[in-house]
Parts: structure tokens; sequence; C-alpha cells
């Protein structure tokens, strides 16, 4: 019967058909589901207006539906298929996603395995409904019904809450012993989605993933190499020693070895082999020793992959690339070149797209390359496929030198002109400013190629490119004749693009235009201020700009007026001005009228501006010292930055959540009260948080508040500004006709008509002006050829940072507007009145912290460097010089560990001991010779880890213990980013011998107390957002808290900030200084731990050594 | 790892979509629209492989569906490409000779053969049989469960009393 069923199911799309074409389809159909009969009717429509009634009607008639108390779950299970129909056509049917978790929940096996398929659609993994599934799931995974476990493992895998991993973990865990593959393999893949999103919370079962890379069936071990490319890529020092057990199931799966269900296309389990070949890339990077042992096996896998197809392309393209990021042999790049070859010469588009890739990859290593494939590049640089186009412009981009930057940034112009989409442009013209930058050849060129950027790329290009260019004017470079000829022609080429009648510019170009003409048109003779004043000032009326570039030029106006003799244009701007709406614009015109007015203050003050080369800038700004202290004793605020206040206000905005945290505190405080050892600190603590909240809710509150008035006036004046810049940028006839730049393509484009030869030479003719310079013979002295070139345009850094102590050179009270803007002329493209514009004073304050450095360097006293303590990394310079062990009698806080043997051979010894330092993690290596010989000329050195900064500390040497026959080398080591444990490895490279060892650092070795008051320790937590509980269970039936307290203050270093019932809480940070709260409660056999910090990684790590730390003992 | 999978059809009609990236609706309805339009602008004969924003697209036409993958940039397209072909041989093994009305209509069929082939943007299962052994199991169980409960409205509901 059941057959009978299916095969009518099968039929009735058929039958749909006939319908269609005979005619009323309604009336012969009758037995169509209803699902069918939607599907039905939504093709039948012609518009998208009758689809969307349709919807709404069938949507609200399934509201009605599923929100019926007599809808059976069959019913139910329909709705859902048909709602998930809803949502794919673009509609909300989000009422809806409640009743499937419940059918989930509910339904026998067909309605559950919709209801899970339904939820998966709809949810996504931070959806509030999911925490509702998660008891579905556990009570599914417990099942005796594989086919239950099933769909509970496939949900997991796709979509699970973060938070709710511990609730499954166990079960998942069980199910890797499962007797059926097909359960062993999903789970690993549900703890792949774990890794993925908690990788924390799976640390523990590492043992257990290499158990599923030995399983037995291929399936297992295939889905466990998900875990392990993953984790390889993070840490490949950590699995090197899994190098040849991937090298042998490489070697088997290309042997042949597996099942030949494995086989796609008579090829040996083909994703399996793609898996493997990028976890041997990632392993082989940079170590030959790793790579020695792969070779063979990649020599076979090209060897064995010969079969002309897709799938063969996919193993040998991963072949290639493999054997490109392991440590090169000669043999296997030989052979890896002949394949690309067969890529590139492919007359399939895909395969020929995939050779460009795979040659823009290796072309740095080998640009000799891009010769033996030179025509095919050329080919494919006028390809139809604007994809194969844009690779092929990224190949020559990373060939590009001095002497081909013409006609590959021509070629790259020709193909932005025809670009529409924004991230394809953006990209482009970076690029293209970067060449331009490096290789320009000469001034005009330099020019008219910045003029097509900033054209096209406009307004959503990067802001640096603008700032560089500027700077790069400002600056110049060595030679002061070039320097001004490129200003002459930057002016001369801006004034001809302004003349040109109805055309429209991206703001920032005419931004850069008003800066130019305002610094530099003064060096032209033929053009008299007056004119250029004119022309800006027709701009100013336009109705296009935007108020920002309204204010850049009118800065461009002050610098011109004390220059000019009649001032009629600038008065009547000041007039106009002085009663804009917008404040900005009112203040800069008022600044124009204060200047105008005083002719000599204008004069000392701007004439200068256009020599700002030697002005000394005082960055420390030591000048204000009286006025801030003047302040201060009035009783003025301390200045505080930026990311502090920031900090603070986003602290403040947290008290009023409503945490369940002060309930539970304010019930503390009860039993703190009721134990009559207890100390009512608990109600301390709530009061505190209380007063807090009462501060804040007294401040101004602003959120609902519409903002009509900002920094630059009133703000819907901002946004029409804003539209404005969308407009479509022109592209200036100047830019696009670069006529002397390349005549061959310009011939080429024409030369449709002319027969095959002469298209062939045209080839050749642009295949040698594309690879000059790429030649082997060449290069050596083309790359220093061009290196000089490349400084040609290059920025000098020219900050002259005035000693504090000097007193500043440029100083004027009487117009501090000026005066902050001449103070730093310096900075080139900032060097005017719209310092104050508000985007860009908060470009100029990112700016400060460059000179503060530089002025660190160049003064010999390092105490400049503490502000900076968080960046910059600061080796305690008093230790050095003391021997290990006195150091550890000095500093008896400091803890360390005994030395341990890391590594030895038959002549030397290395061991190891950490110091546990309270700013960093000091570890010393002592290399000792056992047979007594002179170890002067051994080296130590550390492999770079990702998440581990080492820095040798100067003055490494122990003297006290340095005898010949041993060394020490000290290294402080500090966690840039939390995990569980890192591993650190490195080199003792002794009389030609070089000995390996690695160890393990544990997050632990980074943690040190963090002493602070329960008051602050109350305002840290709630200043922390990310949250992690755990409860532990103990052996032991009843916990006392003084020792899991003493547990955690010993084993894991942290400082117990108070004791409050049966409730404690700790702190500790994080080196250097990432701090993490936690809160612990003691309940029967339980201890919940809940840790907050800034960092939610730290607090997922440190749970998971807390977890450790309590279950051992 | 995939980050999603769409099915259109020629006439740029969503047939599938798998997000295996969490994603606003906003943001996927965007990205469906300007997909499905770039994909079906490109001519027969050009690449299958596209860069898009920082993803890398691979697409291919099947008759009057187009199937379209979105990766990371390490991934590799052409094993992208089989993945899609091994997807239509499952349907087509599991619809006998599939074409795009199958997938209209059986839409929640495809999407558990889907779920057993690629789970979470990886591949589970590469071998057909093992694919197709999974579907019929949880098939047949629902075949049971049909007639054990309700045999007659089934027959009910597709008009065969």
């Amino acid at each position: 019967m059941s057959d009978m069923v299916e095969r009518t199911l099968t039929a009735l799309p058929g039958l749909f058909l006939q319908n269609q074409l005979g005619g009323p389809a309604a009336s012969r159909a009758p037995f169509f589901s209803r699902l069918g009969g939607l599907i039905r009717g939504v093709t039948a429509l012609s518009s998208k207006h009758e689809e969307e009634k349709l919807i709404q009607q069938e949507l609200s008639s399934l509201k009605a539906t599923v929100s019926a108390p007599t809808t059976t779950l069959k019913m139910m299970k329909e709705c859902m298929v048909r709602l998930i129909y809803c949502e794919m056509l673009g509609y909300d049917a989000s009422f809806g996603y409640i009743h499937a978790i419940k059918l989930a929940q509910q339904g026998n096996l067909l309605e559950k395995r919709v209801g899970y398929l339904a939820v998966s659609l709809f949810l996504h993994e931070s959806h509030e409904l999911l925490l509702l599934l998660v008891n579905t799931v556990v009570k599914d995974l417990q099942s005796t019904n594989l086919v239950e476990v099933c769909m509970a493992l496939t949900v997991v895998s796709q979509i699970f809450p973060r938070e709710m991993i511990p609730a499954v973990l166990p079960l998942i865990e069980d199910k890797l012993q499962h007797s059926k593959e097909i359960i062993r393999r999903k789970a690993v893949l549900a703890l792949y989605k774990f890794y993925l999103i908690a990788p924390n919370q799976v640390q523990h079962i590492h043992t257990k993933f290499r158990k599923a890379l030995c399983d037995r069936d291929a399936g297992v071990m295939a889905a466990s190499l998900h875990i392990y490319l993953r984790m390889i890529k993070e840490n490949p020092s950590g699995y090197k020693d899994l190098t040849e057990s991937f090298v042998t199931i490489l070697k088997q799966v290309v042997g042949g070895k597996l099942p030949v269900e494995f086989s796609y296309h008579s090829v040996p389990a083909p994703w399996l082999q793609i898996q493997l070949l990028r976890i041997l890339g990632l392993l082989g990077k940079d170590d030959q020793r790793t790579s020695e042992l792969m070779y063979d096996v990649l020599d076979e896998s090209l060897r064995r992959a010969e079969l002309n197809h897709n799938v063969t392309y996919a193993i040998l393209f991963e072949c290639v690339h493999t054997i490109y990021s392991i440590y090169p042999k000669s043999e296997l790049l030989e052979k890896a070149v002949k394949c690309i070859g067969k890529f590139v010469l492919s007359p399939k588009i895909n395969l020929k797209y995939l050779g460009l890739k795979a040659l823009t990859y290796v072309i740095q290593q080998d640009p000799s390359l891009a010769l033996q494939h030179q025509i095919t590049i050329i080919e494919c640089l006028d390809h139809p496929d604007p994809i194969i186009k844009r690779e092929t412009l990224e190949l020559l981009y990373r060939i590009t030198n001095a002497q081909n930057v013409i006609v590959i940034v021509q070629k790259m112009l020709d193909y932005l002109h025809q670009s529409k989409e924004e991230y394809i442009i953006i990209n482009l013209v970076g690029k293209i400013a970067e060449l331009a930058e490096k290789y320009a050849p000469d001034n005009v060129w330099f020019i008219q190629t910045m003029n097509a950027v900033f054209s096209v790329g406009g307004d959503v290009m990067h802001p640096d490119i603008l700032s560089n260019f500027l700077r790069l004017l400002a600056e110049g470079f060595d030679d002061e004749t070039e320097d001004q000829q490129l200003r002459v022609y930057a002016v001369q080429s801006y004034l001809t693009l302004l003349d040109m009648e109805n055309t429209f510019y991206p703001q920032r170009f005419l931004q850069v235009m008003s800066w130019v003409l305002g610094e530099y048109s003064y060096l032209l003779d033929k053009e008299s201020p007056e004119e250029v004043i004119a022309r800006l000032y027709k701009l100013l009326k336009s109705d296009s700009i935007s108020s920002e570039t309204k204010a850049w030029l009118i800065a461009a106006v002050t610098k011109l007026t004390p220059q000019a003799h009649s001032s009629h244009v600038v008065e009547k701007l000041i007039q106009e001005f002085t009663v804009s709406l917008n404040t900005c614009l009112r203040q800069h015109a008022f600044e124009l009228k204060h200047l105008h007015e005083n002719v000599e203050l204008s004069k000392s003050l701007l004439q200068g501006a256009q020599n700002c080369e030697d002005i000394v800038v005082d960055a420390s700004l030591s000048f204000l010292d009286g006025f801030v202290a003047e302040g201060l004793s009035q009783g003025a605020a301390p200045y505080k930055p930026h990311h502090q206040r920031q900090e603070e206000q986003l602290s403040q905005g947290k008290v009023l959540n409503f945490e369940p945290y002060g309930l539970s505190f304010s019930s503390s405080g009860f039993t703190g009260r009721q134990s009559p050892a207890g100390i009512s600190l608990g109600s301390d603590i709530s009061g505190n948080s209380a007063e807090t909240g009462l501060k804040e809710t007294s401040s101004l509150k602003l959120e609902g508040v519409k903002k009509l008035w900002g920094k630059e006036g009133y703000l819907p004046k901002k946004e029409s500004g804003a539209d404005d810049k969308t407009e479509m940028p022109h592209v200036p006839a100047e830019g696009a006709t670069m006529e002397n730049a390349d005549h061959a393509t310009t011939r080429k484009d024409q030369a449709q008509g002319l027969t095959q030869s002469t298209e062939e030479k045209e080839k050749q003719l642009l295949a040698s002006s594309l690879f000059v310079g790429l030649e082997p013979e060449n290069t050596i002295n083309l790359l220093g050829k061009a290196d000089v070139v490349s400084h040609k345009f290059r920025r000098k850094s020219k900050f002259k940072v005035a000693q504090s102590d000097k007193t500043p050179s440029v100083h004027n009270p009487a117009s501090s507007a000026l005066d902050s803007d001449v103070a730093r002329g310096d900075d080139g493209c900032l060097s005017t009145l719209e310092t104050r514009d508000s985007e860009l004073s908060s470009e100029s304050l990112a700016e400060l912290p460059s000179v503060e450095k530089l002025s660190g360097v160049s003064s010999p006293a390092p105490s400049l460097f503490a502000d900076n303590n968080m960046e910059v990394f600061h080796p305690p310079s008093s230790s050095a010089p003391s021997t290990a062990a006195s150091l550890l009698e000095e500093d008896p806080e400091c803890g360390h560990s005994c030395a341990m043997e890391v590594c030895s051979n038959d002549s030397v010894s290395v061991s190891s001991y950490k110091i546990w330092k309270d700013d960093c993690l000091l570890m010393i290596w002592s290399v000792t010779s056992k047979t007594g010989s002179e170890l002067t000329d051994a080296k130590l050195e550390i492999f770079p880890v990702e998440n581990l900064k080492v820095i040798e500390q100067p003055g490494c040497l122990l003297p006290g213990m340095e005898t010949e026959s041993s060394k020490s080398f000290q290294y402080g080591v500090q966690m840039e980013s939390p995990s569980v444990e890192g591993t650190l490895s490195g080199f003792v490279n002794y009389q030609m011998v070089k000995l390996e060892f690695s160890m393990n650092l544990s997050l632990l070795d980074f943690i040190r107390p963090l002493k602070i008051s329960t008051e602050d320790f109350g305002k840290l937590w709630l200043s922390f957002a990310n949250d992690v509980k755990q409860t532990i269970k103990m052996s032991e039936p009843r916990v006392a808290l003084t020792s899991v307290l003493t547990e955690l203050q010993q084993k894991l270093r942290l400082h117990v900030v108070d004791v409050v019932g049966n409730e404690g809480l700790l702190a500790c940070k994080l080196l250097p200084s990432t701090p993490c709260v936690l809160h612990c409660r003691v309940h029967a056999d339980e201890v919940a731990l809940w840790f907050r910090s800034s960092c939610s990684v730290l607090s997922d790590c440190l749970s998971c050594h807390c977890q450790k730390v309590m279950e051992t003992s | 790892m995939m980050q999603f999978m769409l099915l259109f059809s020629r006439q740029g009609k969503l047939r599938l979509q798998k997000w295996y990236v969490p994603l606003s609706d906003k943001e996927k309805k965007k990205i469906t629209r300007e997909l499905v339009q770039t994909v079906l602008a490109r001519k027969p004969k050009m690449c299958s492989f596209l860069e898009w924003r920082d993803l890398k697209i691979v697409y291919k036409r099947y008759a009057s569906l187009y199937f379209c993958c979105a990766i990371e940039d390490q991934d590799n397209e052409l094993i992208t490409l089989e993945i899609i072909h091994r997807y239509v041989e499952l349907l087509d093994k599991y619809f006998g000779s599939v074409c795009e009305l199958d997938i209209i209509f059986n839409f929640e069929k495809a999407y558990f053969i889907l779920d057993e082939f690629l789970l979470g943007g990886e591949v589970q299962e590469t071998s057909k049989k093992n694919v197709l052994k999974a579907i019929e199991q949880a098939d047949l169980l629902q075949e049971d469960a049909k007639e054990a409960e309700t045999p007659r409205s089934v027959l009910e509901e597709i008009g065969l009393t």
C-alpha cells in the first residue's frame, strides 16, 4: 500500500504540469494537498502584488490554525511546511517559530522530523526561543530510537545555544562510543560545531578527538578532520606529532585502500584527500623536518591525479597549494609549476581561472613564472568574463615595477571605469593609489592617475588615500624643485578640472582640490588669487556641495585672502556665511572676517603657513600647563582621556540593567546576618550598587531624545549633505584620456578588423611592456632601481617634536583657532581651519599617540613609555643583571617552578623553569654542557606563537650562574589573547647541532591576583557583560567555602576579595591587565561559579581551569 | 566552511536556502537578492566562480535551476562544484530523474537530503549509498508511523478513498 502512496505522490508534479497546460487546474485536481495548492496558486500569479496578497491571506489562516487548540500535530506538521514555504518567499512567519519547537517536542517521528527541520531553518544560534529546544534535544539524545538520536544530533550540529552546551556535552561524548557509525559521525560533527562556537568548552575532550581520528569507519575519521583542520590552523605546533598519521592516512586513500563506496567518479575519497592536503600544508609551513615527512605522499598524489575530471583537478590544485606552503623541495616545485601550466593553458574557463589564481599565489616566490605564461595572461586581460579580467589584474598588481607601472595602472583604470560594485571599486582604487605612490615615473602621470582615483573612488574609497596624498604634496620628497613642480602641476590640473562646465566631482576630491588650491596656488604666476577665490566661491554656492566640503572651501579662501588685492568676493562670502544656519560654517566665516579685518595678524599667520616645513611642534602642549594647574586649583575635574570616559559611561549604562545578581546579593546579605559569624557586607554591596544607580539616574538621560543639534550644527542639514555624497562620481575627461599612457593598447582596441598577425604583434608588444623587468637576470639590478624609485614618492616622516622644557616657538593666544592649525602645520592635510571639523579632529586625536611615541624614542628617559604599558612590552630592567637565584630571594612574592629538563642530547642538556613575576611570566632556559666544553656560541630561539608575546630580556645573561659550560637565556612571556593552554617551542643551536624543545604554558601562568576592594569588585561586576556560569559537583557531601576559596587562591592565584555567608568574591587579572571577577557559592556538594570579564574567552578558559582544579582536589 | 547554499530558478525564484552562518533576515534577503541578480546576469560560457564581497561564490546551472554556494577564501572552488554535483546526484537518485518540480513540491525532502549530506557547512558523508540509506531509514519509519496511526486520513488526503 505504501508503495502505491509513494508512486502517487511522485506522480503529482507531473499531473500538475499537465493541469497547467490543460487549462483550469483547480477542478481537475481536488485531491491536491494544501501545500500543493498554495504553490500552484503562487506559480499561477503574475504580479508581485498578487503574490503578496495571497501569502498574507495564507499566513493569517495559518496563524489561526496553529494557535487553535483543536489543531492536531499532524495538521501542525502540514502547517509548518507551508510556513517554511512562505518564509522562503520572503514573508515573515515568526508567529510559527514557537509551534515548530513544540512540534519537535511533542510529535511522533514523522512530525518531529519536520519540527526539527523548521527550527533549523527558522531560528539562528542566538535566538531566544532556542533555549526551549534544549530539553527536547536532551530527551531525544537519550532515546533508544536511532532515528530520534540522529535528528537531535543533526539539529545540534546546526544550531545550538552556546551557553547550553554543558547540558548536552556529556551525552554527545557518550555517543562517540556508539556502535553505529552514523551516530559517531554526527556526534563528531556536533563537537566540531561546539568547537567553533565555544572552543574552550571542548578543550578537555581532545583525547577523544584522537580516538575519532583512529575510528575504523572512514566517515567518522573524515568528520574528525574538520576539527583538526581548525585546531591546527590555530596552533600548528601543537599537532606536529600527528603529521605521520595524516601522511599515512593520505597514502592509504591515494592508494585506493578505502571501500569503493567512498569513491567519487572513480577517484578515491576526494573530499578526504583535500582535507588532508590542507592539514599537511598547515603543518609543514616553515618547518623543514615536518615537511620532509610529506614529500613522498605529495609526489604520489600529483602522480595519481591524472584523470581528466574536475575532481582530480580539485586535488591537484590543493596539492600545488600545499607544495608551495610547506618547506620547498625543488623537485616538487618543478612538478607543481607544470601543474599550474596545465591549469593556465586549459581551454576550460574554470581551470583557467584557478590557474591564474595559482599564479597570483606563487608569483612573488617566482616572478619568472609570469614570463612563461605571458601570452595567456595578455589574452585573459581582455577576456569577456570580468571575473577572469579581475583575477588577471590582481596578478599584474603583484608583478608591478617601475618599468611596467604605466601600462598596468592603465589596465586597472580601464577596469575600474567599468565596475559598478562598491566592493571592487574600493579594492581597486586602493591598489592603484598604492602603485602610483610607489612607482610613479613622473609628476604629470602621478597627478592624473590620482585624479582618476579620486573621481572614481570618490566617497567610498579608504580615507587614508586622501590624507596620504596631501601629506605627500606637503612634505614632498628630497628634491625641492621636483616638489614645486608637482605642486604647480596639481594646481594647474585642478583649475582646469574646475573650469569644466556641468561636471560633478565627489566631495572628497573637491576637498583635495580646495586644500591644494588654498596652499599652493600662489606658486602659479598666471592666475591671480582673486580668480582662484572666485572659483572657490562658485563652488561654495553650488547645491551639490556638502557642508564638510564647504568648510574646506572657506578655509582655502581664508588662506588666499591675504594674497588677494581686491576683496570683493571675500566680503560677499563673509556676508553670506556669517548668517549661515550651520554653526560650523558660520564660525569659519567669522574667523575669516576677523582675519580679513586684521591684516597684520593674518599676514603673520598665513604667509608662514605656506612654508610649514620648519615649524616646531610642542606635542606635549606644555605651554598649557599653567592653565591646567590654575584650572585644577580652582576645583576643575582632572582630564580623563576619551576611552576612559567611554568606559565609565559604559559601566554606568549597565547599572540600570535588571540583573538578577543584585537580588542574590541582598539575599546573601540576609544569610550573612543570620549566621553568627556573619559580616553584613552583603547589604553593603547592594547599597553601593543602589547608590551608583542613583547617581546615574540623576545625570542627563539622552536615550530616546531626538538629536537635532550636533557638533556641526542642526543635524538634518548634515544628512542632506550626506545625500549629496551619493551622487555618481563623474569621470574627468582628463583622467580618462591619458593619451600618452599606452599607445599599444589604444591601437589594439581599434585593431579589430586587422589581420591575425598584427594582433599577435600587438600582444607581443603589450607583453613586452607588461613583463619588462621580470627576467631573472634582470631582477637583481632592476629591483635595486625600483627601490630607488619607490622611495621617490614615499612620505618622509618629519615630525619635529619639541622637548617639553623648550619654550614653544609658535604660540599666539590672540587667535586660538588658527593657532592650533599652525602648530600642526607639519601634518600637511590638517594645516587649516577645518581642524575643528568634527571628523578631522577625531583624526587628529588618533594621531597623537604616534607623536608621543616618537618623542619617547628621541628622548633618553624611558619613563615616557610608562603610560603606554599596555602597548609597549616593557621588561623590567632592574632584574636583568641579578642572578636567577638571588632574584628569587629578593622577591619572595614571585613564585617559581622547579627546573625541568626540556630536551637533551649526548653533549648538552636544556632545562627550564618559570618565574611568575607580577608583570609577566619569566621563562629561564639554561643550557648546560655535559662534557664541560665551552658553550659560548650556543644560541636559543623561540618560535613565534600566535597568542603569546615573547620578548627576549635585555641583558639576558645571568653572570652568577654563567660558567663556560652553561649558559642561560631569559624571556618574558605574555598571553595576548586568552586560551586554556599555549605551547612555546624553540630550539637551541649549538655547534651546528639543533635541539628542539617545546613546553606547555597554562593560562594560569599568566593569571595574577587582582587586589581590589569589595566596592571596586561591585563596579567591575556591573561593568562586564560576558557571563560564564558553571556548577561543579564535588566528591565530598558537604563542601566548606573556605577550603574552596583557599584552593582557588593557591592553585589559580585568585585574590579573595570578600566572603559573605556561603558566597565568596574573587578577582584576578590576565597579564598585563585584563580583569576577571568571579562569584562562588557553595551549596551542599555543589560549587556554583559565576565568571565575568571584559573578555568572554578569558571567562571560559578560567572556568575550564577551575573545573580541573576542583575536580582533581 | 560553506557559508550558505541557495537554489533558485532561471526566473530568480528561490527554491531552497540553507544558511550555515548566523545572519539577520534582512541581511539574508539582501544577499539573496544581490546574488541571484549577479548570477543570472552571467553568460553561460563564463566561469563558475565569482568573487563577491569577501566570499567566493561557486554556482552551476542544472536545467532551469541554479545551485549556488558561498565558501570562504581558503576553500577549494572545484571541490565545491563537485559538492553541488553530488547533491544533484543524490536528488536524482532519490526522486528518480529529478526535475525542478520535484524540488518545488517536495522541498522538505530536499532539505532532509541536504542535511544528511552537508552538516554545519561541512561535508558529512561522501558515500552516496550511506546518505540514501540514512534517508530511506527515516522515510521508512515515517511510512510505518503513517500506516500504524492514521492510514485512512493519508488516503483521504490524497483523494484515493
